[in-house]
């Protein structure tokens, strides 16, 4: 099954070049593995813009849809059989982005 | 058959096949709700058959392949969710049960389960006495005073993220295995205490059935993994404390504290059994652990014929090594009382204050407070530690004992 991966920030862009080699390493062997799906790491989240396109018209809203002091800095797909692998590889994933994250599994389509 | 007998047999049948029925049905359909609700039904099948039709031979086979049937009724009635993977299981696997190793292999697989790190502390100890420990929803909800919705709540939520979010239904890999024991540990840790100092004012003081539950799963823990020194440990503590339970309430309901105990009521063979697995484990030159070191504490009391043969320095001993494993609050109290055997109560009112802070919303620290201000004549900071310890203390014995206490000062 597949799981999504959040990472979780108080800063934006705040990724140091060693963590983003021991990102790569790690990329690598998520690859060699057969986990591997899709990883991003996203922009501030004062970027974003929350649209309400249920009523005639559109609304948009500046910023997030949750206001909150950590947010979602990126995030990984990855396929993992059960959960155990899933924590197992992300434990190291944590280790080498140095940041919490949060696995959380995509509904089968 | 009477009725009677057929009634016996269902009690029986429920204590020692509710788990290896949930577990076969669990590893077969890779579900806890379709395992739990089949082998529910199936025991209700016994409660209506075996009046009439007698008790079978194989009880524990005629409950798995009861309950088999009803799981694979219950998926064909939801047919619009039936995948190939059971499709394919309702074809096959409908064998005679499994020899007795792999049943247990499989309820092992089933206590790690309940018990994975991705669950909350509390639903771990709810799903295990559910899922592994047959208790019902009800009896689960009284031992930890919520409301019974609030606990069927709680399960099904654990249930639910079990199947969604790919728990598996195995014992962890070798690597994972001693990060994952220590919380199964823990969990029946705190079945075991939650049942020898039960809460509730309309509660048992001591329910011994989840005393004797939380045992009989650290003892299957043992067989399957005998080597742990830790798993060893925990079951001594529970056999050296279980043993003392018939000395710990008196006849009008008041706790007994140790000193007092009438140790001719304690129970030898689950004493000789506990400090044999202590000796064992001090034989074996590991250094021990924290469950390992609890055991040995509670073998150097069990070990006094009388309360004042008690070996203090060891106590204390064994407490500073543990209090190097375990820093926390609690286990520096219960250090502070050894030392006040050992060195006074004015030497452990100086180890003890410091803790206020920490243990203020416990009631063992106002407890331990008030018996050594007793002690110094300092009755009316005495009184008002009992009070304070009355408030807090859940449990009907040790409020009766307070009490009294408290009202021989005036």
């Amino acid at each position: 099954m597949q799981y999504l991966v959040s990472v979780i920030d108080d800063r934006s862009n705040s990724g140091t070049p060693e963590e983003m080699v021991a990102i790569d390493h790690f990329n690598d062997r998520l690859r060699a593995g057969g986990h591997w799906v899709f990883a991003a790491g996203l922009a501030a989240p004062s970027t974003s813009t929350v649209i309400d396109g249920r009523g005639e018209h559109p609304v948009f809203t500046d910023g997030p849809f949750i206001e909150s002091k950590e947010h979602m800095a990126g995030f990984w797909i990855i396929d993992a059989p059960d959960l155990d692998v899933a924590l197992g590889l992300m434990a190291e994933g944590s280790k080498a982005c140095n940041r919490r994250l949060e696995v959380r599994p995509i509904l089968a389509a | 058959m009477s009725p009677i007998d057929a009634r016996a047999a269902i009690t029986r049948a429920h204590h020692e096949e509710w788990a290896r029925v949930v577990a076969s049905l669990a590893k077969r359909f890779s579900d806890l709700d379709i395992a739990e609700e089949a082998a529910a039904e199936a025991f209700a099948t016994a409660v209506e058959r075996w009046p009439a039709d007698g008790v079978p031979p194989n009880p524990g086979a005629w409950l798995t392949t009861t309950a088999n049937h009803k799981a694979i009724d219950r998926i064909r009635r939801e047919h619009k969710r039936v995948d190939k993977h059971r499709e394919a299981l309702m074809l096959t696997d409908d064998d005679p049960p499994e020899p007795l190793g792999a049943i247990d292999d499989d309820r092992l697989r089933l206590i790690f389960t309940c018990c994975h790190p991705a669950l909350a502390m509390e639903a771990r100890v709810a799903l295990t006495l559910r899922m592994v420990g047959g208790l019902t929803v009800p009896e689960i909800a009284r031992g930890f005073l919520v409301q019974e919705s609030t606990m069927g709540q709680r399960i099904t939520r654990a249930k639910g993220k079990i199947a969604a979010a790919g728990i598996p239904y195995r014992v962890p890999y070798t690597r994972d295995l001693p990060a994952r024991i220590s919380g199964v540990l823990a969990v029946l840790f705190l079945v075991f205490n939650e049942g020898y100092l039960a809460t509730g004012s309309d509660t048992d003081p001591v329910r011994a059935d989840l005393t004797a539950e939380a045992i009989r799963l650290t003892r299957l823990i043992r067989t399957l993994l005998p080597d742990d020194g830790e798993v060893a440990g925990l079951l001594a503590v529970m056999l050296l404390t279980e043993a003392r339970r018939p000395a710990r309430v008196s006849a009008d309901g008041e706790l007994v504290p140790l000193g007092e105990q009438d140790r001719g009521a304690w129970d030898e063979a689950l004493i000789a059994e506990g400090h044999r697995l202590v000796r064992d484990r001090l034989d074996s030159g590991a250094p021990p652990g924290r469950y390992q070191l609890l055991a040995a504490i509670n073998a150097v009391h069990t070990d006094a014929l009388d309360a004042r043969d008690t070996d203090w320095s060891q106590v204390v001993a064994l407490y500073d090594q543990l209090v190097r494993l375990d820093p926390s609050p609690i286990v520096a109290l219960n250090r502070g009382i050894a030392v006040a055997e050992l060195e006074g109560p004015d030497a452990a009112l100086e180890v003890i204050d410091p803790l206020g802070n920490a243990l203020d919303g416990y009631h063992a620290f106002h407890a331990t407070r008030a018996e050594l201000l007793r002690r110094l004549e300092r009755r009316e900071e005495a009184r008002t530690a009992y009070d304070r310890a009355i408030a807090l203390a859940g449990n009907t014995a040790e409020t009766a004992y307070l009490s009294r206490r408290r009202d021989e000062l005036s």
